[in-house]
Order: structure tokens, then C-alpha cells, then sequence
């Protein structure tokens, strides 16, 4: 061997950290404590659910309600992670199922018109949410409620004035009803593929296409995210349509899953799709969270609220499960994401 | 004595702020390779001045030379574009995000074509982390480590390292070594070497005399907006240096100060 002078060259690193390191590596991701938490959630209601929990019929329980919330929780998830909320979606869920209803129900034209003149509607609210957060210095939490009162009481106001009661029916034509109102094998509501088809879109624009770095950046500090060069303001009103354009195509679903439109739906799920999206490993103020822990967090969210109905326990104590499995989730999740940060300075 | 081309340089370069006038007349020259220590204490006019350099702010009166050339920043990106980075106090300032992702965060690696374009996550931790390596960080060896779990120190030498890694030619660090430790500080202190040592037009601000000596070879003192000294390396002593910079106040208080903040 010749003799090499000893210089410190840079030791190879691209295999460090990835085998030996490989839990470490796992517990610092942002979605472990909500996988966490829903294995141990399944693992209760499979135990004290019994065969009816875990039953096909049980399980498509909570894989519909976890579908048209989680259809919900990712838009509003990538919204928070940005440093976002919008609380709008409760009102843009009935303004949309109302508008499809009236105009393919109640006109009588076709249904394609009612469904493109619903999701416009989604996204129009959506636009509007985006450009006075922008615009303005108000937070967006009182943005969308100011919003969202205001979709609620046009679409009272309107739904009355037009249809003369606060319901309207719509029966779907055969296409519409198969595509977005069928029941698969009799229980499995189709709106579970549309969820799954949400997921892998929102999976690619979060965690492989560039825009996703902007979002994470955004979050994390909107000035240096502008500095470098982030358009902010698209990104922002582009997030928020996206969460109008979602929350108008649960209500659409729910018309033609549901055959009627009425004025007071949605509300619950503003809560509920915060709820699991926190759950689900996002920070509260933005910067951190990912799509797989937003799905892992409705999972939970589900499972704990169809999942009551088959044990012994008084369904009204359901909530009492969810409130206490959030601030668990939020302290566990703090945590892990605690784990993530430190993990660095042990050879000091 | 001014042997190296200035790459930027400000002829009597006034701002203000409605009534308020808060630079006066300023000239400077900021030359490659060589580090130009802004010193001046709270409140001296430090910010604007660098708000001015980065392109936040227009001057009111005066000229912006950049290659000898008259330009005009009418946004932070332009002057990025023309090669002047800024780095803030705190570095990088996405704590929750990877090493790889933050420090190629509006300008992402790719693969792919089209609206199928990927970011190329191996790539950008690669690039990322051989960057910070190549400026002596060597702790730095995994690009999907999260910023906020970084010291201090390796904080600042990451948003250096981005800077210089995107072409930048003018470096304006915004008091880099405040928030640090003796030792952390040192090593930006290096950083801040080596990247004059590549020829890059370093801008250090600070109120540290100490920093500033390590590594400046110009130094301007600013007082209440107007530069009230303009010297190079070893014409002035420490000493000298910090007495200018408290503009002219009791010079025993203020050893007696000074010494005691030292020894404490």
C-alpha cells in the first residue's frame, strides 16, 4: 500500500442511519403516535366490539364515515400544515348538497349541471376564503367563520325562498348514482374508493411533487417562505379551494348517497375533521404532519365513533372516548416530534 | 489599498421613513472576497441599511452600484437573483423540516417531466448535506434530520451554505453570532472565513467587536444612521473600535462595563 497523506476526507454516509437506526428512524416520523393510537384503538373495540365489530357490516360502518370525513381531513390537514384553518367546510357541505339537489332536483336538469354547479360552489367559497387571507392580517380562523355564516345563512335564506321548506330530494340518474351514491356489496359506501383516490392524489402533492415542500414551508415561517420565492399567496388560496372544492364534493356524495339535501347537515364535520387531522400527528400552528397520519387519525376518529355502538358502552360516552383520545393524541404526538428534533447532538 | 473590485457599493445613500430619516448619506463599498464588518449598537440603523442592501427597501435618495452598474431592487427576489443573500439571525428558520427539504425550499430538485415532475428527496439530501460538509460541519450526515434538532452554530452554517451554494456572490449575514455560545460562535466565525476565502463579498453585522476583529478586513461604525467611521484591519484597536461604537459616551463606564461582561 502507498503511503496517503492523511487528510479528513469525508467518510461515505449514504448508508448511515439506515439499518441499525431503523425504529429510531420510524419514531421520528410525524404519523407514528397516530399509528400508534389507532392500533391500540382497533385493538379495544375488537375486543370489546366483539364479531360484530369486526364483522364485513362493521367495518363498512366506520370505513364510510371515515371516508367522507377523510375526504374532508386531508385538504384541511395540508391547510393546517400550511399554517391554515377553515372552519367553512361545515357550511360548504349542505350549501353543496343543496345546490346539486336544487338544481338536478328540483329543476329537474340533469345531473352533471347540479354536480359542476356544486363543486363550483366549493371552490368559489374556497377562493373567497383564500383571497381575504392573503389580503388581509386576519387570522383565518375568523375568516372561514365569517364565511361559513355567511354560506349558512344564504343557503337557508335561498333553499327556503326557492324550494319553499328546508329539504330538497334528488333522485340520481343510474350513472351518478353508481359513480357516487352506491352502496358496494350492499354496505360499503363508494364514496371509500373516492376517499382512496384522494389519498394517493394528496399523498403525491404532499410528499413527492415540489409543491409539498412549499406547503411544509409555508408553515413553518410564511416570510422566508416568500423570501424564497414560494408563490405564498397561489399556494394559500390554491389550498383553500382545494379544501371548498372537497368539502363541496362530500356534500354532492351525500345527496346522491342520502336521495335528499337538508339545510342543517355538515356541521359536525368541522370539528371532527380538525380533530382527526390533529389526531393524526399535524401541529397545530403548521410546519409538520403528513397525509398517511391524517388517514391513520380519521381511522381513529371512526373506528372510536361507529365502534362504540357495538360494546356494551352507553353510545353517549363515545365523545367522552374521542375528547380524551385527542388530548392523548396531541401529547403523544408532541413527544414524537420532540424525539424528531433532538434526535442530533448525542455525540457532543 | 483597495486592490479587489467592488461587487456592491452605495453612493451617499439616504432612507427615510415619512419624516423619520433613519440613513443618512451612506457610501460604502463591499468588495469580493473580502468581509466588511457593519458595526453599530441597537437602534444605529443596521437593519435598514441591510433591508436596503437585500432589496426590501428602496433608498430614498442615492445610488446602488452592483458591478460598477446602477441597479434597483424592487423585491427581496431580485436582488437574490443578482446573487446578494441574506441570512437571518436564527438561520434557517423551518425547524420542523429536514435538512435536505429546507435548504432547497423554493427550489426543489426534480425527476420526472411535466406535471409529473418528483422531488428528488435522495438528491437534495445529498447535495444538502456535502455542502455543509465541505465548510467543515462534518456532524452534518444525514440530509432527513430536522433543522430545529441542529445547534445553533450548525444552524447558521447551513443557511451559509445554502447561500453559497445557489451562486450567491454577496453575503449579508444579519448578526450571525449573537445567539451563540463562545465555541458555536467560533465556528461560524470559520464559516464566515472560508466563505471569503471562496471569494465571495461578505457582509457581517454585528455588535461583537470581538467577532468582528476575527474575521473583518473593513469596518464601518454606524451611529444614529450616518456611518461615523470607515477604517480597515488593524488601523484601530479594540478599544477604539468600541468606543466609537458607543458614540462618544464615557469611555471608563464603559470598559468597566465591558471588562466585567468579559470576565463574567
Amino acid at each position: 500500500m502507498t503511503a496517503h497523506p492523511v487528510t479528513s476526507t469525508p467518510t461515505p454516509m449514504a448508508n448511515r442511519g439506515r439499518s441499525g437506526l431503523a425504529l429510531g428512524r420510524l419514531a421520528r416520523r410525524p404519523e407514528t403516535g397516530s399509528f400508534l393510537g389507532m392500533v391500540a384503538v382497533f385493538l379495544f373495540f375488537a375486543i370489546f366490539g366483539g364479531s360484530g365489530f369486526l364483522s364485513a357490516a362493521g367495518t363498512a360502518s366506520w370505513l364510510s364515515i371515515a371516508s367522507e370525513i377523510g375526504i374532508i381531513a386531508l385538504p384541511i390537514g395540508l391547510l393546517m400544515i400550511a399554517g391554515e384553518l377553515d372552519i367553512s367546510v361545515g357550511a360548504v357541505i349542505p350549501a353543496a348538497s343543496l345546490t346539486a339537489a336544487i338544481v338536478s332536483g328540483y329543476y329537474g336538469l340533469p345531473d352533471w349541471l347540479g354536480i359542476t354547479a356544486a363543486l363550483g360552489l366549493g371552490l368559489a367559497i374556497g377562493l373567497i376564503n383564500g383571497v381575504f387571507v392573503t389580503r388581509t392580517t386576519i387570522p383565518s380562523l375568523i375568516i372561514t367563520i365569517g364565511t361559513m355564516f355567511g354560506t349558512m345563512g344564504l343557503t337557508l335564506g335561498l333553499t327556503v325562498m326557492i324550494a319553499g321548506s328546508t329539504g330538497v330530494s334528488l333522485v340520481p340518474d343510474e350513472l351518478t348514482k353508481t359513480l357516487l351514491g352506491q352502496y358496494l356489496g350492499g354496505m360499503f359506501q363508494v364514496t371509500i374508493l373516492w376517499w382512496l383516490v384522494y389519498i394517493a392524489a394528496l399523498l403525491w402533492l404532499l410528499h413527492i411533487s415540489p409543491v409539498g415542500n412549499w406547503i411544509y414551508a409555508l408553515g413553518g415561517d410564511k416570510e422566508s417562505a416568500r423570501n424564497a420565492g414560494i408563490p405564498t399567496k397561489r399556494l394559500t388560496i390554491g389550498l383553500f379551494m382545494l379544501s371548498g372544492f372537497s368539502a363541496a364534493f362530500v356534500g354532492v356524495s351525500q345527496v346522491m348517497v342520502y336521495q335528499s339535501a337538508q339545510v342543517l347537515a355538515g356541521q359536525s364535520f368541522i370539528f371532527n375533521s380538525i380533530m382527526c387531522v390533529v389526531i393524526g400527528g399535524v401541529l397545530l400552528t403548521g410546519g409538520f404532519g403528513s397525509v398517511v397520519g391524517i388517514v391513520f387519525g380519521t381511522i381513529t376518529f371512526s373506528i372510536v365513533n361507529q365502534g362504540i355502538y357495538f360494546t356494551s358502552i352507553d353510545p353517549n360516552m363515545g365523545s367522552v372516548i374521542i375528547g380524551a383520545l385527542l388530548l392523548i393524541a396531541v401529547l403523544t404526538n408532541d413527544t414524537f416530534r420532540q424525539l424528531a428534533l433532538s434526535y442530533s447532538s448525542k455525540k457532543a | 489599498m483597495s486592490e479587489k473590485p467592488a461587487i456592491l457599493e452605495l453612493k451617499n445613500v439616504n432612507k427615510s421613513f415619512g419624516p423619520i430619516d433613519v440613513l443618512h448619506n451612506i457610501s460604502l463599498q463591499i468588495r469580493q472576497g473580502e468581509v466588511l464588518c457593519l458595526l453599530g449598537d441597537n437602534g444605529a440603523g443596521k437593519s435598514t441599511l441591510i433591508k436596503v442592501l437585500s432589496g426590501v427597501h428602496k433608498p430614498t435618495s442615492g445610488e446602488i452600484l452592483m458591478d460598477g452598474k446602477a441597479v434597483s431592487f424592487g423585491r427581496p427576489g431580485a436582488a437574490q437573483e443578482r446573487g446578494i443573500a441574506t441570512v437571518h439571525q436564527f438561520g434557517g428558520t423551518f425547524p420542523l423540516m429536514s435538512i435536505g427539504r429546507s435548504f432547497f425550499v423554493g427550489l426543489e430538485p426534480t425527476k420526472g417531466w411535466g406535471p409529473f415532475k418528483i422531488y428528488d428527496r435522495k438528491r437534495a439530501n445529498e447535495i444538502a448535506v456535502k455542502a455543509v460538509r465541505d465548510f467543515g460541519i462534518t456532524r452534518i450526515d444525514d440530509g432527513d434530520r430536522l433543522v430545529g434538532g441542529l445547534s445553533g452554530g450548525e444552524r447558521q452554517s447551513l443557511a451559509i451554505a445554502r447561500a453559497v451554494h445557489f451562486g450567491a456572490r454577496v453575503l449579508i449575514l444579519d448578526e450571525p453570532t449573537a445567539a451563540l455560545g463562545v465555541k458555536q460562535a467560533a465556528h461560524v466565525l470559520r464559516i464566515v472565513n472560508e466563505a471569503k476565502r471562496r471569494g465571495l463579498a461578505v457582509v457581517f453585522i454585528t455588535h461583537q467587536v470581538m467577532h468582528a476583529m476575527a474575521v473583518g478586513d473593513h469596518f464601518a461604525v454606524l451611529i444614529r444612521g450616518a456611518i461615523a467611521a470607515d477604517f480597515r484591519k488593524r488601523e484601530k484597536t479594540r478599544e477604539e473600535i468600541t468606543d466609537l461604537m458607543a458614540g462618544g459616551e464615557t469611555m471608563a463606564d464603559l470598559e468597566a462595563e465591558i471588562e466585567h461582561e468579559l470576565h463574567a
